[in-house]
């Protein structure tokens, strides 16, 4: 068991082609789950390759342990990786393909046998030991290639979008046994994926990219009511959060540029005082399970016409127009709107975000 | 113009037919007749140079008829004669000397195919698995590998017959002048002129065993390797479990190729050894010809083919069933 420690990792795969992963820095301590999340293509399978010794790095440090393992080859980084594919090996039996790394090893016929019988036990596949993995369901494809990881008890798993190939049913079973499997072994985990409820569901910490860059690293809940960047706040949660466009307005209040959205905010003069250029393009952010409906005449901070409805059962979503703007409220399934109502909004003002629009970042205030 | 032609067009179709339009008369043409009229001429086609002389060669195989001494007489049926005295149940001595003739050649075509085939796979699997890889100049070094390969094999054979020779060959100029070898007389004597069939074989035909290597080969995917290497697998267990296992079937195709291709080869032994010595190098085709048109024993000569393509329908039919084998598996 082991920590991992990433220092100023860059990849690039050729010359003329952008960075795939551009300076990334993170700490993993030992037996942290770490779930690497982002969109397509943004570089968390080439940093997870990386530290496997898959890939060679352009530039940085890896180190597993006190370890740094720059130049050493995968076998010898004491690591476990799951592919995506799964990558077993098809002429071999479920059992010889949980075996392997044990036989690579030279270890006793014996011990093998009862730490496969083990593995077997503990990811109940028992039962098809004896056979080929081609043709079998990919949930017990899945099983075998973690047992292949976990036999040799390795410093860290990574694992590169498991559960992206199973269907929606037996990824949500799996989701919760592979985090019972990590807490037991507490062994260090990085596990990539870009799916946002797998990250929030399974992760002690998340680490955020998008485009090579790394965005933000936090506990699930941290990344939620506190996203880093403008990409953090749009990417992480359902509905994603409402942005808008806005400005510094006169003494204590932002508006969009009609106008149309304006909002007073109390500590203005603290936000002021974070900002250098009093101009500065800015970003409102809200999500939706912070905004309420007040269908008074007149009422709310600012007012809107509803234009779509999407009742989703145990939760009622709306959006409601605002001069050019859209934003998006969750409600309870027991508030009925008719679209082409006018309605007020009310923003809890403790949960509201302020973006620079130029830098990306949160402005805390 | 157009329009009136149009017209005029619609005008002689109701003359024809009175009243029906064209929709109606062409109804029995549905799309499926439609193809079979498509394809008629090539059926027509194949049914005259292909499936007509099959047939009369079977006809003619159950008869005593030969092409020069009975042009013009009606074939008549000596029913399986032929086949018997080509497998050695004749009766007279001409006849029992045709059986044991037709073992011969046949054991001889094996001494030539079995070395052709085993050493083109060896080599041709050997060479893309070091030309499975990037580097400068693979392009260029692969197109000048399969230059063989698309020679025609009568000039294949010239090229050998020169370089095979005594005197002024450059394979004895090797074997002799730089590493002071005997000469060897590879086309003039017996047990080695066979060998100087294979080797040409193998210089013409092993860049098709490594193109097909290499098709074999560029198809298994990468991760399985790399997650051998996480589990700090061997070279060998790699070869053995992965690249192995992933382009036999591939390799038994390529395999089934030469040798339906190696069994019927011609040209060659015409060439580089006329058959010779002392009919050493008389593989099955070549033995065919003779009997067909020396001998002009058109009836024999054909019992003769159709045994031969029985023989290698059966062991295309054993190797399909391996590679079928082999697909189930995996
Ligand atoms: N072998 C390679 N050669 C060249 N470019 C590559 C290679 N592998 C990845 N890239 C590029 O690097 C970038 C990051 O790719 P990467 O596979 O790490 O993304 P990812 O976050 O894992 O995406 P996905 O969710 O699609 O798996 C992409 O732009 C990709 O095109
Ligand atoms: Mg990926």
């Amino acid at each position: 068991m082991a920590e991992v420690k990433i220092k100023n990792l860059s990849k690039r795969f050729n010359l003329d082609s952008p960075l795939a992963v551009d300076g990334v820095n993170l700490d993993i301590a030992d037996g942290e789950f770490l779930v690497l999340l982002g969109p397509s293509g943004c570089g968390k399978t080439t940093t997870l390759r990386c530290i496997a010794g898959l890939e060679t790095q352009t530039e940085g440090e890896i180190y597993i342990g006190d370890q740094l393992v720059n130049g050493l080859p995968a076998g010898e980084r004491d690591i476990a990786f799951v592919f995506q594919f799964y990558a077993l090996y098809p002429h071999l039996s479920a059992y010889d393909n949980v075996a392997f790394p044990l036989r690579a090893q030279n270890l006793q016929k014996d011990e093998v046998d009862q730490r496969v019988q083990q593995v077997a036990k503990l990811l109940r596949i028992e039962k098809i030991l004896k056979r080929r993995p081609t043709g079998l369901p990919s949930g017990e494809q899945q099983r075998i290639a973690l047992g292949r990881a976990i036999i040799r008890r390795p410093q860290v798993f990574l694992m590169d979008e498991p559960l992206t190939n199973l269907d929606a049913a037996l990824r949500t079973d799996m989701r919760v046994e592979l985090k019972h499997l990590q807490a037991d072994m507490a062994t260090t985990m990085i596990y990539v994926t870009h799916d946002q409820t797998e990250a929030l569901s399974m992760a002690h910490r998340i680490a955020i990219m998008n485009l090579g860059v790394l965005q933000q690293v936090g506990t699930p809940l941290e990344v939620y009511n506190h996203p880093a960047t403008l990409f953090v706040a749009g990417f992480i949660g359902t509905p994603p959060m409402n942005l808008i466009n806005c400005h510094l307005n006169g003494s204590n209040s932002l508006s969009d540029e009609s106008g149309a959205f304006t909002i007073s905010i109390s500590e203005i003069q603290n936000l002021k005082s974070k900002i250098q250029n009093p101009n500065a393009p800015l970003m409102f952010g809200v999500r939706s399970e912070d905004i309420s409906v007040d269908t008074a005449e007149g009422a709310g901070e600012v007012r809107g016409e509803v234009i779509v409805r999407e009742p989703l059962g145990d939760e009622t979503i709306y959006e409601v127009e605002i001069g050019q703007n859209i934003i998006r409220v969750k409600t309870e399934p027991t508030l009925i709107l008719n679209t082409g109502d006018n309605v007020g909004l009310n923003f809890a003002h403790d949960r509201i975000h302020i973006f620079d629009a130029e830098s990306q970042k949160a402005i805390k205030f | 113009m157009v329009n009136s032609g149009l017209t005029q067009n619609n005008q002689l179709d109701k003359e024809h037919s009175g009243d029906k339009p064209l929709r109606v008369r062409f109804r029995w043409l549905t799309d499926n007749r439609m193809s079979f009229l498509f394809l008629s001429p090539t059926m027509l086609l194949l049914l005259f140079i292909a499936i007509f002389p099959l047939i009369w060669s079977l006809r003619l195989s159950f008869t005593d008829w030969s092409v020069i001494g009975d042009a013009g007489k009606i074939p008549e049926p000596v029913g399986f004669h032929s086949y018997g005295t080509a497998l050695g149940l004749g009766e007279t001595r001409t006849e029992k000397r045709v059986g044991v003739e037709v073992a011969e050649r046949f054991a001889i075509t094996g001494q030539f195919v079995l070395p052709t085939v085993i050493i083109e796979l060896l080599l041709g699997f050997g060479l893309a698995m070091l030309l499975n890889r990037k580097f400068l100049g693979r392009g260029l070094l692969m197109t000048v590998m399969l230059i063989p390969m698309m020679l025609t094999p009568v000039i294949v054979a010239l090229y050998w017959k020169y370089m095979l020779r005594t005197d002024i060959g450059v394979i004895n100029y090797l074997i002799h002048d730089i590493f002071g070898g005997p000469r060897i007389d590879w086309l003039n004597q017996i047990k080695i002129a066979i060998w100087a069939l294979v080797l040409a074989d193998v210089w013409m035909w092993t860049p098709f065993m490594m193109l097909i290597s290499l098709a074999g080969l560029s198809a298994v995917p990468k991760y399985l390797y790399e997650a051998a290497d996480v589990d700090q697998a061997s070279a060998w267990f790699k070869f053995r479990h992965i690249t192995l296992p992933m382009v036999t079937p591939l390799l038994l195709i390529a395999v089934l190729f030469r040798t339906m291709d190696a069994y019927r080869l011609f040209d060659q032994a015409w060439v580089l050894t006329g058959g010779g010595p002392g009919g050493s190098t008389e593989v099955m085709s070549f033995y065919l010809y003779l009997v067909a048109f020396k001998d002009f024993e058109t009836g024999l000569a054909s019992a003769i083919g159709y045994i031969m393509l029985i023989v290698i329908i059966a062991l295309a039919n054993l190797l399909i069933r391996k590679i079928n084998e082999i697909a189930d598996e995996g």
